[in-house]
């Protein structure tokens, strides 16, 4: 039963970790591309384990901003998970302490979601499943992350194969998910403009903390809208 | 190891330590607290957008010419056919290699 169960998670897995793989591999070569070692980018992954604020620790640290910051960022991008563990919480109350550590170690977007559908359909939430599901996107992420990380330190010049690109693509991307989110528009431009203004008129790496904090200030400052916060939904992340 | 490499792997911990955090932060909050104020979670739900902006719009403006064409078609193809962020990033890279390797 057991062992049927952690097959079942690993075949629910199976497809998200092919859909993550690109970008364990894409984050290990930009990763040495901003001054990682190989064992570095592999590290990060094992202990970290959350793709898209791993990108935006590599891009500051790349850029040379203060290591504060750089944690403060990784913690802000992840913060979602705030929510998900929140809200799985009714399921995995019959998790032993052990479990329950490993289990929100593992805790990612997709993990979150699969759980929650399960859940609500009153299928059994069992440890092995979850385990199932977490490993198979586990252990290929931080394989992945090995490879791109070789293949980034055989490249001389990222920019001859387009590498500078991907980031600010790959963020877009994650920006734009967010736009069903209250307020996103005034919150975007202004972050937008004013970490412009920053780079401009004060250098970087001030334009992050500078344009991220005018952007949650408005959201705070903003009379609060008819339209009720909904929570905050699935992001896709990598 | 030199003392510049073990800051980073301090860092890496650090931001390890940062995401375990979150990741159990709801489970214990959910037993303690009943509702968090409004302006703060409106100010919590801004933070991803307007960290996440903040490394866009200097790239799309400073980034170079052929960055900022890249990325303004990845931008307008996958808001409006609704790609995903792999498809987007697949057209972003195609533009900016054919503007360095066809074009100039």
């Amino acid at each position: 039963m057991t062992k049927d169960d952690f097959w079942e998670g690993v075949r629910g897995g199976f497809p998200i970790m092919l859909a993550a793989s690109p970008f364990g591999a894409l984050f290990g070569a930009l990763a040495v591309d901003n001054g990682f070692t190989i064992a570095d980018a592999v590290f990060m992954s094992a202990t970290v384990y959350a793709g898209a604020s791993q990108m935006v620790g590599i891009e500051l640290f790349g850029n040379h901003v203060q290591p504060w910051l750089v944690v403060l960022s990784v913690f802000a991008v992840n913060f979602r998970h705030v929510l998900y563990s929140a809200s799985i919480a009714k399921y995995v109350r019959h998790f032993t302490f052990g479990q329950k550590f490993l289990a929100f170690f593992l805790l990612v977007d997709p993990q979150y979601a699969e759980t929650e559908k399960r859940g609500e359909r009153g299928l059994p939430i069992t440890f092995s499943w979850y385990l199932g599901f977490g490993l198979i996107i586990y252990i290929p992420w931080i394989i992945n992350t090995l490879a791109g990380a070789v293949f980034g330190q055989l490249i001389g010049d990222p920019k001859a194969i387009g590498l500078d690109v991907l980031l600010p693509v790959y963020f877009m991307g994650l920006v734009m998910g967010f736009r069903k989110r209250d307020r996103f528009l005034p919150i975007v431009t202004v972050s937008g403009l004013a970490s412009i203004a920053g780079m401009h008129f004060v250098g970087s790496p001030w334009h992050v903390s500078i344009g991220a904090l005018a952007g949650i200030v408005l959201a705070a400052l903003l009379p609060p809208s008819n339209q009720a916060v909904a929570p905050t939904g699935i992001e896709k992340e990598a | 190891m030199d003392p510049q490499h073990l800051n980073l792997i301090y860092l890496i911990i650090a931001a390890a330590v940062a995401t375990f955090l979150t990741r159990v932060g709801g489970y214990i909050l959910i037993t303690q607290m009943k509702e968090i104020p409004p302006r703060l979670e409106a100010a919590l739900n801004a933070v991803p957008a307007a960290v996440l902006t903040t490394l866009v719009a200097p790239a799309f403006v400073y980034g170079g010419l052929d960055v900022t064409i890249a990325m303004f078609v990845a931008f307008a193809i996958a808001l409006g056919l609704n790609l995903s962020t792999l498809r987007m990033l697949v057209i972003g890279w195609v533009v900016v290699m054919v503007i360095r390797h066809v074009v100039m």
